[in-house]
Formats: structure tokens, sequence, C-alpha cells
């Protein structure tokens, strides 16, 4: 919205102090973001950045958080980096044994939360669904309760069954977090879906599975997809259900930084920082294309 | 189907000229809502799975936690007798008899290794009281009756008619004592409710910063969200689409990332202070201390929600035509006229939308405030945390924990009613 040739003097003030306004609020968002990663390849052992950095003299970089991350829990960290010291990182590194569980819990969080959460979403949509606004008050709940309070519950309840600090029980509670985000995006996507494309196949003789998978699946698939990858996200992120109910052997990621935060803050949380940056680009790139997608094979074009 | 049952009825009704029938003769109406009927099965059994799994993974775990908010066994487990005894003697005075349960009970618990426990209990409504079971359990196998003047032998508190209002209280394992805690009210030697003495009054005074501090970031995510979602709104699509990956970038970074971000800028050696301290702002020994106080927590929440502000908004106002605002000038009103009276009307779905979502959201946080909040500026989340896990008061826990789901589930019901769950959209 350009500013008419016609505004007064009062308006221009207020025009451009809105733009700047809003500049300001563009760099508070993404400056703490963009900051750490500089400050990740410090040399020194600070938060900030050393005169050496700002005069851009190498030896103000460094890679020694990074090379902590890797070290970081290894038996004999200090040997040759041989074969036998990368299969010591491989197994014994606090951050890729983190790592390792991250993503072992996220992947099966997110089968779960997506499989499940998929399937109710196309009965939700249904105009026959009945006690339609109950139930999705129920299904979308796990976002909206405190998760504080979702962990004590777990903590208490997986006493009870002999779920603590096991995979299974780490799994089903990340995938329970994870469902009110495939719910709202499927459900979102099939808004305008077309259901007398699954009646035109079945007339024309599909079996409702064959209907499913051959008509409404390609369609819904964006949908479904960035629902999976919320759901991971969600799971990838979470950490106060770790600390309550996972045991030494589902350390995760979040949950190795929270120590890093809460008890020997150095620059190495930094660089995890850094790398969870890219793998954030990475998701919200692949998000966005989806949602694209999405658009141009429901017909919507972008306003 | 035999053609006997589907003749029969069809061939009795063609004489009638009764209601309209199917090909294969049942009643329209009937095979309807039969049809009907099916569909709504079939829906329900789409959904059925993920309700059972969210019901036993979610569900079921809240109940545990409203259980434990009435109940905790630990004292009338490790105590029998003066179950046995309190249930027969309502209102009674402690006598001879109660002594002898008491002691019979003691010994049991030095034996199953439970006083501590119980007398933690006990402890959690009457300071003093945990080492007075551990000493008594410890010598309680030498008394001898009368077991009453042995046990004030012993120790003097033990007739205290407080403690045994307390013990009175635990030993039917339910009780509302926790709420009452949690509300910072106490009961007193007649079990009459009473508020607690003044400098254990806490709870009350952290339900309301949490709610303060809560509206506090619910304004600021307004103020700084609400321009933004208008400049993405009226721009052209493709500058919007770019400038709203700087509000998506955060919304999919790492929680802990952007806390941790949050240190490394505001801590007292941290890049804000050494920027203002090299620009001469302020002396080395004037750094500002932004964080571990609640500066910090508003700061870094106010970060962390504003996503959940903008996008709500930005979905309102982008529909939103031009031409009513135009409409309005053209008509006389000036800028401003236009704007409060015409384009802000329209856009109060979405405040209400962003707004509640992000008080909802901020009433329950958690980790920010645990890592920046330093001792002003936690929120009533990090105290129930510290009772699960440093005090392990786990009934006082759950008390809050309940109240604190009660004040956010008002809120989503609120939220559900103006606003409508199945309309929440994300990114």
């Amino acid at each position: 919205m350009a500013l008419p040739y016609y505004a007064s003097a009062s308006e221009k003030a207020v025009y451009y102090t809105w733009r700047v306004f809003c500049g300001f609020v563009f760099v508070f968002l993404i400056a703490p973001i963009l900051i750490v990663i500089p400050l990740s390849f410090n040399a020194e052992p600070y938060f900030t950045f050393t005169e050496k950095m700002l005069s851009f003299d190498p030896e103000g970089y460094s890679l020694r958080w990074y090379d902590n991350i890797l070290t970081h829990g290894m038996q004999n960290a200090q040997a040759a980096r041989d074969g036998a010291w990368w299969s010591d990182a491989w197994n014994n590194a606090a951050w890729i044994k983190a790592a390792k569980s991250s993503v072992i819990i996220g992947f099966f969080a997110t089968i779960l939360a997506t499989a499940l959460g998929t399937l109710a979403a196309l009965g939700l949509s249904q105009s026959q669904m009945p006690w339609r606004r109950p139930i999705m008050a129920i299904l979308i709940s796990p976002m909206i309760v405190p998760i504080i309070i979702t962990a004590t519950g777990l903590y208490f309840f997986y006493a009870k069954v002999g779920l603590s600090a096991t995979y299974p029980g780490v799994i089903m509670a990340h995938a329970t977090l994870g469902i009110p985000f495939v719910i709202i995006t499927v459900t979102a996507t099939l808004v305008g879906f077309d259901h007398s494309l699954t009646r035109a196949a079945s007339s024309l003789g599909a079996s409702p599975s064959t209907a499913f998978f051959k008509v409404t699946m390609p369609l819904i698939l964006p949908g479904v997809v960035s629902g999976a990858l919320f759901a991971f996200v969600t799971s990838f992120d979470e950490v106060v259900v770790v600390l309550f109910v996972a045991g030494f052997d589902q350390q995760t990621i979040p949950r190795q930084m929270w120590n890093g935060i809460r008890e020997a803050i150095s620059p190495t949380i930094l660089s995890a920082a850094t790398i969870l940056v890219f793998v954030s680009i990475g998701l919200l790139t692949t998000v966005e294309m989806l949602r694209r997608r999405s658009e141009k094979l429901r017909g919507l074009t972008p306003n | 189907m035999s053609d006997s049952h589907s003749i029969a009825p069809n061939t009795a009704s063609a004489e009638t000229a009764g209601p309209l029938k199917t090909a294969d003769g049942k009643p329209l109406k009937v095979a309807l809502a039969r049809a009907q009927a099916r569909s709504r099965r079939r829906a329900f059994l789409l959904v059925a799975p993920l309700l059972l799994f969210v019901v036993i993974t979610f569900v079921v775990p809240i109940f545990q936690l409203l259980a434990q908010s009435v109940n905790d066994p630990s004292f009338s487990r490790a105590a029998p007798n003066m179950v046995e005894w309190f249930a027969q003697n309502p209102d009674a005075e402690p006598d001879e008899a109660a002594y002898a349960a008491l002691v019979a009970d003691l010994v049991e618990m030095k034996k199953n290794r439970t006083a501590a426990d119980a007398g933690t209990r006990i402890n959690y409504e009457l300071s003093g009281s945990r080492s007075l079971f551990t000493s008594a359990a410890r010598s309680a196998d030498r008394m001898e009756a009368p077991f009453m003047e042995a046990m004030l032998d012993k120790d003097e508190k033990w007739g205290d008619p407080m403690l045994w209002q307390v013990m009175r209280g635990a030993s039917t394992g339910f009780t509302i004592n926790f709420y009452l805690a949690a509300l910072d009210m106490t009961r007193d030697a007649e079990g009459n409710i009473i508020a607690a003495p003044e400098d254990r009054q806490i709870y009350v005074k952290l339900f309301i910063r949490t709610f303060v501090l809560s509206a506090l970031i619910m304004l600021t995510t307004f103020i700084l969200g609400f321009p933004v979602a208008h400049l993405l709104a009226v721009l052209p699509m493709r500058t919007s689409n770019l400038l709203m990956i700087l509000v998506l970038l955060p919304f999919w970074t790492s929680l802990l990332v952007r806390t941790t971000a949050w240190i490394a800028l505001l801590q007292r050696e941290g890049v804000i202070n050494s920027l203002l301290v090299s620009v001469g702002v302020i002396g080395e020994d004037g750094r500002l201390s932004m964080i571990y106080n609640q500066a910090g927590t508003v700061i870094a929440m106010t970060h962390i929600l504003l996503p959940f502000m903008i996008l709500p908004l930005y979905s309102v106002m982008r529909p939103i035509p031009p031409s009513y605002v135009r409409a309005a000038r053209s008509l006389g009103a000036t800028s401003f006229t236009a704007f409060w009276r015409v384009y802000f009307p329209q856009t109060v779905p979405g405040i209400a939308a962003g707004g509640l979502l992000v008080f909802i959201l901020a009433v329950g946080y958690y980790i920010t405030p645990a890592l920046v909040g330093g001792a002003s500026g936690q929120l009533i989340s990090n105290l129930i945390a510290f009772h699960m896990n440093d005090s392990y008061n786990w009934s006082l826990a759950s008390a809050l924990a309940a109240l604190l789901l009660f004040a956010v589930l008002v809120l989503y019901w609120l939220y559900d009613r103006m606003i409508g769950i199945d309309r929440m959209k994300l990114g």
C-alpha cells in the first residue's frame, strides 16, 4: 500500500513511523536467531563478540565448540582421529547419543501421530460425524493444556503401568502432543476437498481402500506431510515430558541443551543451536513448498 | 435377503399406497435413517482409534493427577491402627487407646521403614513433624504401657491437638487440604479453615503474578504484532511472503535455541550489554541485569509467542478489502477515523484469537521462565515442577496443577465459543 500523493504531513509521519516500527519488530524476531550463528564460532568461552571477532581476525574464530559437540562424553577424546575414534564418538559422545534418541523418538511418534491423526481427520471432516465439537475439543486439548500438567499426569500414570524410562512411554507421550497439529493441518486440507471425487471412484468400481489410496490420499498428501513435520518438530523440540518420564537412555537433544543451559553453560550449546537453526530453516522451506503445492492441487490461487 | 421376506411387505403396502419405498421394499425413511446411521458409524470408527489413544495417553493421566491432588495415602497406609481408631472415634480426644494405636503403628513403621514417609505427609501441614515421627519410631518398640504417658515423656509435642487434627485428616487418605494449601489456607486445631500464616502465603501471589505477566506478554505481543500483521496484510503477496519468513522462522526454531539466544544477548557479559558499554551508554559497572528476573521472562516469552499473535491477526486482516477504508476516506473520514471506525472493528476476531492463544500458552509456560526467569520471573508451572522434583509434595503439585488446568480449560472453552477450535490455523 503506497502512500497517496495527497497525504498530509502527519499522515506521512504515521506511515513512516509504522514502517520503521515494523522494521524493528522484524529485527527483534530474527536477530536473536541469527546472532547465535557467528557467536558459535567464538574462539573464547564467552557469549559476546570479542575484539578479534569484530576486526575479523581469523584467530578470533574457531570450530572448537563444534568439536566439543563431538568429543563431549567420549571415552578417549584425545586419541588419534582414526576409525576407532569415530566409532567411540558414534557410541559415546553425549550429543550424538542425544541426536540418536531424538530421531528414534521423533520418527515413531510422528508415524503414530500422523497415521491416527489422518484417519481421525477424515472422520471429523465428514458432516455426519456425531459429537464432532466435543471430540475435536478433546483431541486438540494436548496442545492447549500446559505441558507441565501433561508431564505430571504422565509421571503418575507411567509409574503405575510401568512405562517410565522406556522408549514406548516417551514415544506415546510425544505422539499425543503432535496429534493436534496433524488434526489441524489435515482438516484444513480437507475443507476444500471435493467428496464427489471419492463417490465417482466408488461408482466406477473402486473399493473404499482403492478410492482412498488412489484418489483421496494424493490430494490430501501435502497436508498430511506438513502435519507430520509439525508433529516431528513438536517431538524434536519437547523437553518437559522427557524431563519427567524419560530415563537415562532417552536423553534427547533438547534435554541435552537443557543440561547445558542449567549446569555448565558454554558456547557448545550455541553451536548446537546453530545446527538446529539450519534444521528449522530446512523444515520451514519444506512446509512452505508443500503448502503452495497443496494450494495448487486444490485449485486455490494465492490471493 | 430371502424372497419371501422382501416380497411380503411390498405387496401389502402396494394395496394401502403407504409411504415411499426403496427398490427392495423398505420405507424410504427407514432406509435413509439406516444409511445415515451407517455413515455416522463409519465416521466415528475413523476417529475412534485416535480418541482411544488420546484417552489413554492424555485423559487418564490427567485424571490420575486429579486423584493424586485429593489423596496422599503415605500416612494412612503406614498407620493402619491409627486409621481404625480415628474411624471408630470421630470427634474424640486422643485417649490411651489412641496412643496405644500410635505406638503400635510406630513399631510397624520402624519395621517397614515408612516413618519418614508418614512423617513427611504430616509435615506438609505441620512443620517439624517429620523428625517427631522418625525419632519416635526409633524408640517405639521399647515403650511400655501406659503409652500416653510414655509418648508425652518422649516429646511434649505428641500432645499437641493440632498434630492430632492433622493426623485425623491424613488418616482417610482423601482430603481437600492440598487445595487449601494451594490457595494459601490451612486448618486450625479444631479443623476450621483459616488463612495460612502471612509468611507462608505464596501460591495465590504466584497465581496472580502468572496472570499479570501473561496479560503483560499478551499486551506486548499485541503492540508489536498488530502493526506487523497489518503490514503483511497490505503488502503485495510476493513481498509479504518474503517478510512472512521472518515470522515463521522463529516459529519453527526450537524453543531452547531461542531461549539460549536470549541468554547470549541479555546476560551481564552478553551482546547487548557489551554493545552498550562499548558505545558508552553505560559504564563497565553499570551493566544492566535484563535476564534471570521478570524482565528476562517477559522479553523472551514475548519473542517466543509473537508469531502466535501475528499469524491469526494476519489471517483475519488479509481478506479485508482495502476499498472499505478508501470508501470511508472518500466520504470524508480522517485517516484515523477510517482506521479506528472501519478497519479496526474488522480485525477484532483476529485480536481475540491471537490474544487468547498467547494468554493460554503463556499461563502454562515452564521452560523459558525456568531458564531465564531467575527467582522473580518464575511462574506457577515452575512451582509445580519444584514440588514434583525437589520437595516431593506430589499432592500439592497436583492440586496446583489442577487449579491451573481449571483456569486454562475456562480459557479454552472461551476460545471455542468465540473463535471455534476447528478454525485454528497454523503457518
